[in-house]
């Protein structure tokens, strides 16, 4: 290189950010991007490696040592504050051992440009920077969106679960759509019929199975419910081991009789879970709705729970239809209210097939 | 189509005219929805009954309106991050200009599903241009006056911008710049961020 005169102008527009440095050690020229950098400094004559502390490689420790690193990665440092953290790379130029060091913001850019108010100007056109602050800018933007998405589907997702009228361990109709069916055939003052099961040991089974076993049996008396209810039935668990069937257009006791008898003799047979047996039974109440008859949910729920009660009272695994007479036990549950008649409660046993 | 898109039409009805003419809007397109996700796609069916919906319930021509939303993605304070990015294209005007051809590109580097019309800029002379794009959002050439208008208003340069009209699925407008340096523009620092 024979003519280097109008090197720096040249450095200048090519790489804005570099330094010269001359034999000794010196700063000589400086472009004009990193002059930004310390404005106020008084560059030339300055000697490199006190404005710029080399962190990597560590073995560079003098001038000559940084000629020996000409062509590999430097990793720099502003001694004085704002520390910024550069990237750099030396070259040899010239005959009279000169060194150039091209530096660069690297990965720390936006907290560059951010620092020092750079412009488009102050990079090269070739120089991607401005591309990595629009990358970066843009992608943050997408990013915000999509967790504004995320956020408002998880809001839905929420909403959804609250509406939802589905038991999720066992597949059937919870609560909510249990006060949802009971509540539009009273609206329409449609007959209906209205049991509700217990499970009787189910404790036990939890207790010393665990509550895999006790899932599982929960699954499994669901599908037995289903098995042995319509299809316009609603078969629902509202919570622990509490079930409710409710049965449109059901008035015949005899036929109610021996669902639930069949039911509670299929519960009774052993479920076996992971080479053992679980062994439960179940209680039922069953009341009948009648058009005209004034009874509204409350009354309702407050029956058959009188009637379930009864047959948990009178031994389990069995069923109770509800009658007034039934509040006249001396036991009956604090909340179920005292009738006026003296007929005996009709306990059913379950009945063989 | 991506929900950008529609959620920019929606933003700009909600933010321009209140949420009220936006419901009223996404009752005459029967679009079954209120809300579009801006990071969801739908149905491109949608768009032209959209956009005649939007003429219908602010009393607008489609023209005008799709103009209108062009200036909207760059000016409003909603938008500022777009006109931010729109910025990075250039350091002035015509630079801007030079960068359209890789808008879409751009955009899919943002956001990788969004596919923008195809834009070409020819180059009559220093200070004539036009600005060729495809129709796959429609109306986009009303669109891309009203945003370019607005843009050169953002860097202080005075352009006369004129919609040359369309065939087979391009519109074409013209742009003469006046004077590169007629206002003083608006800021623009590389570094700061748009909140």
């Amino acid at each position: 290189m024979t003519d280097t005169q109008n090197m720096p102008a040249v450095l200048d527009m090519l790489c804005p950010m570099y330094v010269m440095i001359n034999r000794t050690g010196h700063i000589t020229h400086v472009g004009p991007t990193l002059r930004k950098l310390r404005p106020e400094m008084a560059w030339g004559g300055a000697r490199f490696l006190e404005v710029f502390a080399l962190k990597r490689p560590r073995a560079v420790t003098s001038v000559t040592d940084l000629r020996d690193h000409a062509g590999i990665k430097l990793h720099l440092q502003l001694r004085d504050a704002p520390a910024t953290e550069l990237k750099g790379v030396a070259v040899k130029c010239g005959a009279e051992d000169a060194l150039i060091v091209n530096l660069s913001f690297g990965i720390s850019v936006v907290d560059g440009v951010q620092t020092y108010d750079l412009t488009h100007a102050d990079f090269a056109p070739t120089d991607l920077a401005t591309e990595m602050l629009y990358l970066v800018e843009a992608k943050s933007t997408a990013m915000e969106a999509w967790r504004k998405l995320n956020l408002r589907l998880q809001g839905a997702k929420i909403a959804a679960e609250e509406q939802a009228f589905t038991d999720t361990l066992t597949g059937l109709k919870n609560r909510r759509a249990v006060d949802h069916v009971m509540a539009r055939a009273l609206q329409r003052d449609s007959q209906f019929a209205l049991m509700q099961l217990d499970l009787d040991f189910f404790k036990r089974v939890n207790d010393t199975l665990g509550h895999a076993a006790g899932d599982h049996v929960l699954q499994t008396v669901a599908r037995i419910m289903v098995d042995e209810t319509r299809s316009e039935d609603t078969v629902a668990r509202l919570g622990g081991d509490e079930f409710v069937i409710v049965l449109p257009g059901v008035r015949d006791a005899a036929a109610l009789r021996r669902i639930g008898s069949r039911m509670i003799k299929r519960l009774e047979m052993p479920i076996p879970f992971e080479g053992r047996e679980c062994c439960i039974s179940a209680s039922i109440g069953t009341v009948f709705f009648e058009p005209g008859s004034g009874a509204n949910m409350r009354t309702l729920l407050d029956d058959v729970d009188v009637a379930l009660y009864a047959s948990k009272r009178t031994g389990r695994g069995r069923q109770t239809f509800y009658n007034e007479d039934l509040r006249q036990t001396t036991d009956a549950p604090a909340h179920a209210h005292t009738g006026d008649t003296n007929r005996k409660a009709v306990i059913m046993r379950p009945v063989p097939e | 189509m991506h929900g950008l898109i529609y959620r920019a039409l929606q933003c700009f009805v909600t933010d321009s005219y209140g949420p009220d003419r936006w419901i009223e809007v996404a009752m005459v397109a029967d679009l079954g929805l209120v809300e579009f996700e801006a990071m969801l796609m739908y149905d491109d069916a949608i768009a032209p009954r959209l956009i005649a919906a939007v003429g219908a319930v602010l009393g607008r021509s489609e023209p005008d309106l799709m103009e209108d939303v062009g200036t909207y993605l760059v000016s409003h304070p909603n938008t500022e991050g777009l006109r931010r990015l729109m910025r990075f294209g250039g350091v002035t005007f015509v630079e801007l200009l030079h960068s359209l051809d890789d808008l879409p590109d751009r955009a899919r580097l943002a956001v990788s599903d969004l596919n923008l019309p195809h834009i070409e800029l020819r180059e009559y002379s220093s200070s004539h241009f036009s600005v060729i794009c495809g129709t796959s959002i429609p109306r986009f050439g009303h669109v891309m006056m009203g945003l370019l208008r607005t843009m050169a208003d953002d860097y202080g340069a005075l352009a006369l911008l004129e919609f040359q009209g369309g065939a087979k699925g391009t519109e074409t407008v013209s742009i003469t710049l006046v004077e590169t340096e007629f206002a003083k523009g608006r800021s623009f620092a590389l570094g700061a961020r748009a909140s």
